[in-house]
């Protein structure tokens, strides 16, 4: 517990307030269920009014203040708040403009052509035009940016500034995640340009320290290691948000985070399952805070290296599906606080096709199964051996996710059942990366995938993304499902896609290139003196700038 | 005297580049490099994009060569800019932490050596006493209770249900708004936590020191010589029996020196504190090198120097080691 940081891998559910909508690590989630009634205004209460603080707990430092480059959600958190972007969803989850009005896509869908709003301001008085985003464009396409958001840019083949509210760009091929990855963090030209130019790294500008964005929330300090600390922006152009600050404190104890939740120092924060069930369902805390349920927007999976010639026979596969409950993993481990996967996607999303194979809890099938591809008990242990050779490998997953290291238990203890003998291997976050992932030094591992907002997974699954540095990590191939990654990624039209992604998931299911386990639910809890919140498809923060404290139960009064 | 504190120095010289080069063999054979680390799995990096990094950071040359480029720019006192996407420079981000640490350290020491110390000569004057018996049992609860653990019961109990102290960080929000006395209690209420439990491991360890050291004195020849003059115990216990028995007290206070700036990863982590301890921890997990060899550097000098201070010390508190340290010196 104490001195541990958990690099968390890719998934801690986290709550993510109108984070940058690129492909996979995006936001928002669906399938709202609120597990609290919302306090009823008493006659008293006033409506919304300006003023009061919100206090939030960071378990990590923010990275710097220039988000395109960061990489940690609390950095881009907070730059969500400071700067603005071109498009953005809203609460249902559907693409609409933020600093773009409005854009047109040609017919060969190939352009796309930028409206932007008029007297949308930088925090210093400039105003945010097409120039502002094309430096922003060039910037992340510049090799020397480090920044890891640079792919679908690099798809654009031309960019150009038609005027100052008109923004054009066409790309090589009709690329539809492209509209969403313009979600980018939108940077001011009249500041970075002259440096960037200048050859200077943009890390070690002011910028980066002191930004000036175009958000709701103006930056004011930046204590590392202590807290953040934000400002309302009177002049935002959807206007002023109503909560006056909004703090970040730097707690990297995960203890310690709940214990200042329970004495009311924290205004808003992410719960465990543990902390959402049996830890907080007292009176008092259920009067200081709301809790909210959702499902996160990530899955959690039992991923095979396909390179092994055991795992490649989708019927082993399907028999490890057979031989898990998903359901005893999500009651012991997540306390029920999550859902069965089905496939690579979230339920309640419109691409998400429920109808899919599913894979029931069956030793007995599974068993069958295993025996049609040559696996049978010979010796007393139990164990299937074939060709001589026992059924045994290792489940690897990363240190600091209990979660992950309590399913590989059961999954373990389930599938010693069936006659498999399973190893569990825990591996600090750097080494699972860098020696068993990349170099695909694996047998099976259990890992978990953020989501995007679109259903474009190119980059997990198609066969030409099975390099060193690239995601595809089980090595999966199947021409058929490059085929409909690719026709996906081509087409704009809604309906269109959801045909094209539903046979996709068919082929997902049917052959399981990972056993997909679940998808948790995400936990936040918010101080019940905050009013406004209304949980939509895309959880709670999509409306921050609209939560309000009445005026009488206002706390911090500067 | 003075020949023998130069020849110390000389001979820890090759000693620290030692130290040096082997950290930074280490660091590079550990797994995982920084530019990977700094992107997770949620995002793409190309290949491309690696080299970029690799080349934009020297990670693309020899070790050797980088150690040399890093010892020749360290030795001027540049430590370079972190890998963090803060791009800042490595000293301030060591500078802006090292007051906290020190301050909390020094702090801590202060408090442990006025306690340890008389409880040691408590125990010392009234051997199996009940108090003495006592002192023995907190001792050995002091030693074996972890301090993640201790922490959290204070915290729960003087946070949460009496509200009485706050529980992390090192200001109030409203600090700025403080009037002056107000911020000096309001840094030192944040500190009665970390500083209590951050004692308690000490006070356990010194106090028994103490007492062991002072027990062997009185059992000395001078110490029945002193009271067949005639003295009061009072005069012998505090005049001739501390004096001599504080001697390895005073020689572990040398071996502190280092851990005054290290921090403790665990106190500063469950307390919130941002000092020298988080960073390393931070600065590990994200394979920041030039912030952890910048710290190696702080520590293995540290240690350095509080071993030489020590000796010296020992040779200035006690006249035998100096006769005979002076003779072979």
């Amino acid at each position: 517990m104490a001195g541990s940081l958990p690099p968390g891998g890719p998934l801690q559910p986290v709550l993510s307030r109108r984070r940058f909508l690129s492909l996979l690590g995006l936001l928002p989630l669906a399938a709202c269920s609120r597990s609290e009634p919302a306090a009823e205004p008493t006659a008293a209460e006033g409506g919304p009014a300006y003023g009061d603080t919100l206090v939030e707990a960071s378990i990590g430092d923010i990275s710097g203040l220039i988000p395109n480059i960061t990489s940690d959600s609390a950095s881009q958190e907070v730059g969500g708040l400071i700067y603005s972007n071109l498009v953005r969803t809203d609460k249902d989850l559907r693409l609409e403009g933020e600093v773009a009005e409005r854009w047109d896509i040609s017919p060969d869908q190939l352009t796309l052509t930028f409206h932007l709003r008029r007297g949308v301001k930088w925090q210093d008085g400039e105003e945010v035009t097409a120039k502002d985003v094309d430096f922003t464009y060039r910037y992340m396409i510049d090799p020397r940016t480090p920044t890891a958001y640079a792919e679908s840019f690099r798809q654009i083949r031309r960019a150009e500034i038609v005027d100052p509210y008109t923004y054009r760009v066409t790309y090589e091929k009709p690329y539809a995640p492209g509209l969403l990855s313009w979600g980018i963090w939108i940077l001011p030209s009249h500041i970075l340009e002259p440096a960037w130019k200048a050859g200077v790294d943009l890390r070690t500008t002011a910028q980066n320290r002191h930004p000036i964005g175009s958000g709701p929330y103006l930056f004011r300090q930046w204590d590392p290691g202590e807290k953040v600390v934000l400002e309302a922006y009177p002049n935002y152009w959807e206007g002023r948000p109503y909560l006056n600050r909004v703090v970040y404190r730097i707690i990297p104890d995960q203890s310690t985070i709940f214990l200042e939740l329970k004495a009311k120092n924290i205004d808003m924060a992410g719960l465990t399952p543990t902390q959402y069930r049996r830890q907080t369902d007292y009176p008092a805390f259920r009067k200081a805070f709301h809790k909210y349920r959702y499902l996160a927007n990530a899955f959690t999976y039992l991923g095979f290296n396909l390179r092994d010639p055991r795992f490649q026979d989708k019927r082993f596969r399907q028999a490890m599906a057979h031989a898990i409950n998903k359901q005893e993993i999500i009651e012991g481990v997540l306390l029920g606080l999550g859902q069965e996967a089905v496939g690579p996607y979230k339920p309640g999303t419109w691409w998400y096709k429920a109808d899919v194979k599913t894979y029931p809890f069956d030793p007995q099938r599974a068993r069958a199964l295993l025996t049609e591809l040559g696996w049978r008990e010979t010796g007393s242990d139990g164990i299937l051996v074939k060709d001589g050779k026992p059924l045994a490998f290792t489940i690897m997953t990363n240190q600091g996710n209990q979660v992950r290291q309590q399913t590989a238990e059961i999954i373990q203890r389930r599938l010693r059942a069936i006659g498999v003998d399973v190893k569990i291997q825990v591996v600090d976050w750097a080494a699972f990366i860098n020696t068993f992932i990349r170099k695909r030094q694996f047998e099976a591992i259990i890992l978990g995938w953020g989501l995007g907002l679109d259903p474009d997974q190119y980059d997990i699954w198609a066969s030409t993304q099975t390099g060193p540095d690239q995601l595809n990590h089980i090595s999966y191939k199947n021409p058929e499902v490059d085929a409909l990654l690719e026709a996906g990624r081509r087409t704009f039209d809604e309906r269109q896609r959801k045909a094209i992604y539903g046979q996709f998931q068919d082929i997902m299911a049917e052959e399981q290139p990972v056993v997909f386990l679940y998808v948790p639910d995400a936990l936040p809890v918010v101080s019940a003196r905050v009013r406004g919140i209304e949980p939509a498809a895309a959880g709670i923060t999509y409306n921050f700038i609209r939560w309000y404290v009445p005026a009488n139960l206002q706390r911090y009064t500067r | 005297m003075l020949a023998y504190a130069i020849r110390r120095v000389l001979i820890s010289i090759p000693l620290f580049l030692g130290i040096l080069l082997l950290s930074f063999l280490m660091l590079k054979l550990a797994p995982g490099e920084p530019t990977v680390i700094q992107q997770d799995l949620q995002v793409r990096q190309s290949e491309a994009q690696r080299e970029t990094l690799r080349k934009l950071y020297g990670l693309d040359r020899p070790i050797y060569q980088q150690f040399g480029i890093w010892l020749w720019r360290a030795v001027r006192l540049d430590f370079g800019r972190s890998y963090m996407p803060d791009g800042r420079l490595v000293m301030d981000k060591i500078q802006e932490r090292i007051p906290i640490t020190l301050g909390l350290n020094v702090l801590e020491l202060c408090i442990t050596l006025a306690v340890a110390v008389p409880l040691g000569i408590l125990s010392a004057t009234r051997p199996y006493s009940l108090f003495d018996k006592l002192m023995t049992l907190f001792v050995f609860v002091g030693f074996a209770t972890p301090d993640f653990w201790f922490a959290l019961l204070l915290m729960i109990l003087f946070g949460v249900q009496l509200g009485w102290l706050p529980m992390s960080g090192l200001r109030s929000l409203n600090f700025e708004y403080l009037p002056f006395w107000s911020q000096v209690w309001d840094i030192l209420s944040h500190l009665i936590l970390p500083v209590l439990v951050a004692s308690v491991g000490g006070l356990a360890f010194l106090s028994r020191l103490m007492r062991g050291s002072l027990l062997e004195v009185v059992r000395q020849d001078y110490m029945r010589t002193a009271r067949a003059k005639g003295l009061a115990e009072r005069v012998v216990i505090y005049k001739h029996g501390v004096r001599n028995a504080v001697i390895p007290v005073v020689t572990l206070l040398g071996l502190m020196v280092p851990g005054l700036l290290g921090g403790s990863v665990i106190i500063e982590t469950v307390f919130g504190i941002p000092g020298m301890g988080q960073l390393f921890v931070q600065s590990a997990y994200s394979r920041d090198e030039p912030v952890i060899m910048a710290l190696v550097v702080i520590g293995a000098s540290l240690s350095l120097l509080g071993n030489i201070l020590a000796d010296l010390f020992y040779s200035v508190v006690d006249p035998r080691i100096r006769v005979s340290g002076g003779g072979a010196g």
